[in-house]
């Protein structure tokens, strides 16, 4: 239910907003623009974060809710489907804005609160409960007593520059991008600039990938550009499959239009004419979010033949991806293009000289791509004010883990991760002590809280042993326990190798089985198995070194860090798992041994039963016994034991 | 362009594009390697030739990185032999301890790795593979726990042999090499054609072993043994045991053999000149009728068995003259040994041939009549020579053995059947005298000679002039194939041999077999045409004496079902 | 040549060295695993060996060899999940369920699988049964569902 009618919209927005490259309009213009921008709306407007994570809120039963509530009450208002936010612990958001008034967010606004939350604030009123906070914009009306939304904690030391619509505005609408000014950066780069001019301009940014390596992105570009070849290629890789960081729905669920014109800038500057998109097959929102968003930029003219009249054609194609890990690595990705096993191949040629199909290929990060467009409107000078030496400009971060308030945000290069851990995702919550942080993912490191002073960046991360690609900080607290943790980062990459080097495959499998081995109660009490066990933990260091040396791709390189980091920061814990078989944290619970005090046991018979290793017995009403060679220590018995007979040490 | 780089402390020059290994190569600095193979593209898999360069974070693989200006580089230091060492000890762990049992015991390149690297004990106290053996294939034995995952048989298979039967299956630590669905071997698109042992760096890959079955039948009273070699495998037997290769090997080589205990010896190149004769008369036959050209030979079974799968459009053009294995086995239970008394029932024919898919070959049901098999146990060359070792036979205590039986009386001709391009250069020699009554002038075909994988010429014969072929690697045939499905049909005769270089570079021959030793092989082939009196299979007294006797004449209508086949069997993948 | 694959053909054209994995992933959707036939159907058609194909599925988490059960349970292994307070217990399941994870029950009702990320990392732990999505899942929910389901007759 758009204000103007589609087609109208289109030609407006291509013609005179688009293609105004003063940026000054005339009043009927500005009027018409306020009206698609919807900072002047005529009904009222209500925003839903109907992202992955809003959906699994329940922002669906949400938008049914307010549906069934706008059509009972009669009520003519639109609502406008956006992407997350970012703060995706209070989701389901609601946005309301009013004609005139600020538009106000809601936060956990499950289907049940829809109903007396609309009547509050249409009737003018607002209920106090779940108020995230209003948006400023000058000429609406402020809600008295509510604080703006820049203001909170999550959002103050933000600084959105690539997630500067997210949250904000439709992603399925091209509309609402142009209207922000949208494409403009393209327009002025296939019009004005040579693509040598846009490789200097990106360089002089000294914008770098936000993948893994940090590689400088002008320069990789120009590598591309210098090498001759009569087809070349450029990839945005969206694969990103790491558990818990998922932080390429922040671009694509959330501004879509932005990550294409991104891809149409970078194409350009390379001289390529095919782009690939690669999204993980199982990321369903991002796939039909993209489809959409390039029918839609092929529709207006931003892709395919000949775009604004330049002569630059540019056919962009999404490839899903059929899930490993290791694709998020430029090569394996290639491999996984070109159909075939994704694979890593050895480095160098460089896929700038031979890559898809054996032509030039860029591969970008999507978040690399998506602060091109700013780069180009701003200028390079512009981005270099962000940040620090050698690390410029912005970087998105996700928040997970025990944290109080969990999501994404964008920061500033440069600033202390303490700055985030606390002020911006509000530390442990229910007011917990921070045991750890895990910073970067299933190749991350752990880091204890005096360890937080260093800075997001690359080179001061690197410091550290971590790396700035993937990075998300997981809050952990004393419920963790790091060995665990270890081990469960180790089975995931060592289920992820792709198995083609031999110290990833087999160094993974056997640092797997060490860190298993310690978590497991030995067979025997002899010192000779603690001392097994311990050697096991010297093992894993020597092993960490000749992964990380030998290990073709970085999956490889990077797979010992997490043991690495816990067994640097954590070695305590270590220790007591093997020399006191005891777990602080609890989890490990194949550590335990349990035993039935036979004061107490009556003979029920229940704990005898329920023992999936039938490892107890005894006759009814007489003690029974656990036979401890038999026991796996699954503590079933001592759920099941009414009496409390059964204790574990 | 040229530059000096620094290894280990001195100036070394280097070549632009080169890799490091490369150089390493030219100055004799050894860097071990498990992936690599000479002549593909490195993949960097297995990581054990990592050396230390001066500036780069890790360590790099001299295989596949380039030298450049600035590099110095360090091959053995304690960082890269720890490196090295580790990914070793890291391979034993989960290998099974069997080496005391294994077929590669002495020959593995695992084994002398662990020795090289000086691992004296057991680092990782974990439990070993164990997966079940694919037994089904009647030539080749995958035991994939004792498999390192270097990926060179799935490399030669697909990009050499050209049919990709086996390629790695899963992801990560459970990734093995096998076949789709874990089929066994023998409902595969494999040709058995036995390459994937000649690089299998351990015993993941080896043949069906049948030497117990010719040891029982050599001590089996009831029974004839009887022996019938491959045209190479003489020369093969020389390198394993050091003998100087001369005209003497032959006779020692039979010395060797009657005293292993068996009791007529026959050379299958005799054979082979039978084929030539059918085989040409059949090609005159086709000429004559200018119908179903070119025509292919079908002396590989792999390639026949690969026709049969993959090509059955092109199997009207295969030859149906059987192969020499299959031609011998038959003369030798039907005519040969009858006139020594024995029954066919009772002659056990045992053949040494360089190959694993004749294993196949003479199990398949062409191979045998009422049950009688004509040939009953194949052996490869390998596993002759752990029989004369296990015989305890000395090379250097026999006395050579003059030829007894008039029935090992060859050409040269047949021997040629040992490297590719021969078995043309012998049938065309046939050819020509049959089409115009003259010996060909010079009988010497230099187009069809050398280590090549695809030799053609034109060959003058009369007025007329063919236009042949000899490819080898069955990678390289499809191209060919592909030409003639889609019309071509300017080729008179291809020959075609699946393995590269031919029957000299067979899966059945000394593992470890380079370059070096192919060509001496082959020297000895083509010493032998030098030398031999009878150079062509037409002037083989024995075989004019064979058709006057019972034979009638070449590609008549009697000898059909003895000496030809219809190839066709039902496809599998 | 199947019907399945027919349809394909427009799409997928032979020569483009690319076609294989979106044919594999489109028999998938269409069919729900990948049959021996399917995959032998999709060599004929682009000139592939078997084995290749197979092996290259195998290296992917999307393909599957076998139907799924009647209630395909999902896990999240991520990272948030994994951490968050009732992680749910993959061998529990298996035994609950009376399947592998990565397979199917006897009975064909229930299939089994733990997936690297959903995407929900806050609302941990994520089970996806068919369609649908639970959150924050405790084992004794989990169990009441599953029990549920149990008892549910055709």
């Amino acid at each position: 239910m758009s204000v103007l009618d589609s087609i109208q919209t289109k030609d407006f927005l291509i013609e005179k907003i688009l293609k105004n490259y003063s940026g000054i309009f005339d009043k009927g213009t500005g009027e018409q623009l306020a009206l698609i921008k919807r900072e002047k709306v005529i009904h009222p407007v209500l925003y839903l974060g109907m992202g992955t994570c809003g959906i699994v809120s329940g922002a669906d039963k949400t938008y049914m809710a307010i549906q069934k509530y706008l059509n009972d009450n009669n009520l003519e208002a639109e609502v406008v489907k956006t992407g997350c936010l970012g703060f995706c612990s209070a989701e389901p958001l609601l946005d309301i804005q009013l004609p005139g008034k600020a538009r106000i967010s809601y936060q956990h606004v499950t289907q049940e609160k829809v109903e007396d939350l609309l009547n509050a604030v249409f009737h003018h009123t607002l209920i106090p409960e779940n108020i995230l906070g209003q948006h400023r914009f000058a000429s609406h009306e402020e809600w008295p007593g509510v604080d703006f939304i820049d203001q909170h904690p999550f959002f103050a030391q933000q600084h959105r520059n690539v997630l500067h619509n997210t949250g904000l505005i439709s992603p399925w609408s091209i509309d609402d991008y142009l209207a922000r000014g949208g494409y403009k950066s393209l327009f002025k780069t296939v019009l004005n600039y040579t693509p040598d001019k846009v490789c200097e301009i990106i360089e002089q940014s000294e914008l770098r990938g936000r993948g893994g390596g940090g590689y400088a992105t002008g320069k990789k570009w120009r590598n591309a550009l210098d090498t001759g070849s009569d087809q070349k290629f450029l990839v945005c890789n969206a694969e990103e499959s790491d558990p818990g960081v998922f932080l390429n729905r922040a671009f694509i669920e959330g501004d879509p239009h932005r990550v294409l014109e991104g891809i149409a800038i970078a194409s350009y500057a390379i001289g390529a004419n095919s782009a690939y998109i690669h999204i993980r097959y199982n990321h369903e929102q991002s796939l039909m979010i993209m489809e959409n968003a390039i029918a839609q930029a092929k529709e207006y003219g931003i892709l395919g033949e000949n775009i604004f009249a330049s002569g630059f054609n540019l056919n962009l194609f999404i490839r899903k991806g059929a899930g490993a890990f290791v694709c998020g690595e430029e090569t394996s990705l290639i491999a996984s293009m070109e159909s075939q096993r994704g694979t890593p191949q050895t480095k160098p040629p460089y896929p700038t000289e031979k890559g898809l199909f054996g032509h030039p290929t860029v591969v970008n990060n999507v978040e690399t791509l998506a602060n091109v467009p700013a780069i180009l409107e701003n200028g390079p000078t512009w981005f270099r004010s962000i940040g620090t030496n050698g690390s410029k400009g912005t970087k998105v971060i996700s928040l997970a883990g025990k944290a109080t308030r969990k999501g994404f945000v964008e920061v500033p290069m440069g600033i202390p991760i303490s700055n985030i851990v606390f002020d911006i995702a509000g530390g442990i919550s229910d007011g917990k002590p921070l045991k750890a942080v895990q910073i970067g993912g299933p190749f991350g490191i752990c880091i204890p809280p005096k360890g937080l002073s260093a800075e997001i960046g690359y080179e001061s991360l690197q410091e550290i042993g971590a790396s700035l690609g993937l990075c998300g900080l997981t809050l952990l607290d004393e419920d963790i326990c790091m060995v665990s943790l270890s081990k469960y980062f180790m089975k995931l990459l060592h289920k992820e190798s792709c198995g083609k080097c031999i110290p990833c495959r087999e160094g993974t499998h056997r640092m797997l089985e060490i860190l298993e081995g310690i978590t497991k109660r030995p067979k025997e009490e002899s010192s000779h198995e603690t001392l097994e066990r311990f050697k096991g933990v010297v093992q894993l260091e020597n092993l960490a070194e000749v992964i990380h040396d030998t290990s073709l791709c970085g999956l490889g390189k990077n797979a010992p860090n997490p043991v690495l980091s816990s067994l640097k920061w954590f070695r305590d814990e270590f220790e007591e798992h093997i020399f006191d078989r005891k777990c602080r944290a609890g989890v490990c619970n194949d550590l335990r041994s349990f035993f039935i005090d036979v004061d107490i046991c009556n003979g029920c018979n229940v704990c005898q039963k329920k023992c999936p290793e039938t490892a107890i017995i005894g006759a009814i009403r007489m003690p029974h016994f656990i036979v401890e060679s038999k026991c796996t220590g699954c503590g079933i018995c001592f759920d099941s034991c009414k009496f409390n007979a059964i204790y574990y040490k | 362009m040229q530059f000096d780089i620094e290894i280990n402390g001195e100036q070394v020059t280097a070549k632009k594009g080169e890799t490091i290994k490369n150089v390493l190569d030219r100055i004799g600095i050894k860097v071990p390697t498990l992936c690599n193979m000479n002549g593909f593209t490195p993949t960097g898999s297995c990581r054990l030739c990592v050396v230390e360069v001066d500036g780069l974070q890790g360590l790099v693989p001299s295989c596949s990185h380039q030298v450049e200006e600035w590099m110095k580089i360090k091959t053995h230091s304690p960082r890269v032999l720890k490196a090295r060492k580790t990914i070793v000890e890291l391979l034993l762990a989960r290998h099974p301890d069997e080496c005391l049992y294994c077929n590669r015991n002495k020959n593995c390149e695992l084994q002398s790795l662990a020795e090289e690297l000086d691992i004296r004990e057991r680092k990782h106290q974990t439990k070993r593979l164990s997966i079940q053996i694919d037994r089904a294939c009647s030539s080749i034995e995958r035991d994939p726990a004792k498999c390192i995952l270097c990926g060179r048989c799935i490399r030669i298979c697909d990009e050499v042999i050209g049919v990709a039967a086996i390629d790695i299956m899963g992801r990560g630590s459970d990734s093995r090499i096998g076949t789709s669905y874990n089929k066994g071997l023998n409902v595969s698109s494999c040709v058995k054609c036995g390459q994937c042992i000649m690089v299998c760096p351990t015993a993941a890959l080896s043949e069906r072993s049948n030497i117990q079955t010719v040891l029982d039948a050599l001590h089996n009273p009831e029974l004839f043994p009887v022996i019938q070699f491959s045209p190479t495998v003489p020369a093969s037997i020389a390198e394993d045991f050091n003998l100087k290769t001369s005209k003497d090997i032959l006779n020692l080589f039979r010395a060797a053999l009657k005293k292993m205990g068996f009791r007529q010896i026959f050379d299958t190149s005799m054979a082979a000149d039978l084929t030539i004769m059918e085989e040409a008369a059949e090609f005159i036959d086709r000429w004559n009728k200018q119908s179903v050209l070119p025509m292919f030979t079908s002396c590989c079974p792999s390639w026949v068995r690969y026709a049969e799968e993959e090509k059955r459009k092109l199997l009207p053009n295969l030859s149906s003259t059987r192969s020499p294995q299959q031609m011998m086995g038959r003369v030798v239970k039907n005519y040969i040994t009858s006139s020594a008394g024995q029954k066919p029932s009772s002659v056990f024919v045992v053949s040494v041939m360089p190959c694993t898919s004749k294993k196949h070959e003479a199990e398949g049901d062409v191979m045998k009549d009422n049950n009688t098999r004509y040939v009953d146990a194949v052996l490869t060359t390998r596993e002759l020579v752990r029989l004369i070792r296990l015989m305890g036979i000395d090379f250097s205590c026999l006395e050579p053995e003059p030829n007894d039986t008039a029935f090992s009386l060859r050409s040269s001709a047949g021997k040629l059947f040992g490297v590719s391009g021969g078995h043309l250069e012998g049938l065309i020699r046939t050819i020509h005298y049959m089409m115009t009554g003259q010996e060909i002038n010079p009988i010497k075909i230099n187009d069809l000679r050398g280590l090549k994988t695809k030799k053609e010429t034109h060959i003058k014969i009369g007025k007329q002039v063919l236009k042949v072929m000899a490819v080898s690697g069955l990678a390289n045939v499809k191209s060919v194939l592909d030409e003639i499905e889609s019309g071509r049909k300017d080729v008179h005769i291809v020959e075609v041999m699946t393995c590269p270089f031919g029957c000299i570079n067979g899966g059945g021959q000394r593992i470890g077999s380079d370059e070096k030793s192919l060509k001496s092989r082959m020297k000895a082939i083509y010493d032998v045409d030098e030398e031999e009196m009878i150079k062509v299979a037409h002037k083989n007294p024995i075989i004019t004496d064979l058709y006057d006797k019972f034979l009638g004449h070449p590609n008549s209508d009697q000898n059909k079902d003895l000496l030809h086949q219809v190839p066709i069997t039902e496809k599998t993948v | 040549m199947n019907e399945l694959i027919e349809k394909m053909v427009p799409r997928f054209p032979v020569n483009k060295k690319d076609s294989l994995l979106g044919m594999l992933q489109e028999i998938q959707k269409a069919h729900g695993f990948l049959t021996e036939e399917l995959i032998r159907e999709v060599a004929q058609y682009l000139h592939l060996p078997v084995n290749k194909i197979y092996g290259l599925a195998t290296f992917y988490d999307q393909f599957r060899f076998h139907a799924l059960g009647k209630y395909h349970f999902q896990i999240c292994n991520g990272t948030s999940c994994h951490l968050s307070e009732s992680s749910i217990n993959i061998k529990d399941l298996e035994n609950q369920l009376y399947t592998k994870d990565g397979g199917i029950s006897r009975d064909r009702k229930f299939s089994l699988e733990s997936v690297s990320c959903m995407g929900s990392c806050e609302q941990g732990p994520v089970v996806k049964i068919n369609a649908t999505v639970f959150t924050n899942v405790s084992p004794d929910e989990l169990n009441r569902i599953i029990r549920s389901l149990k008892d549910k007759t055709e």
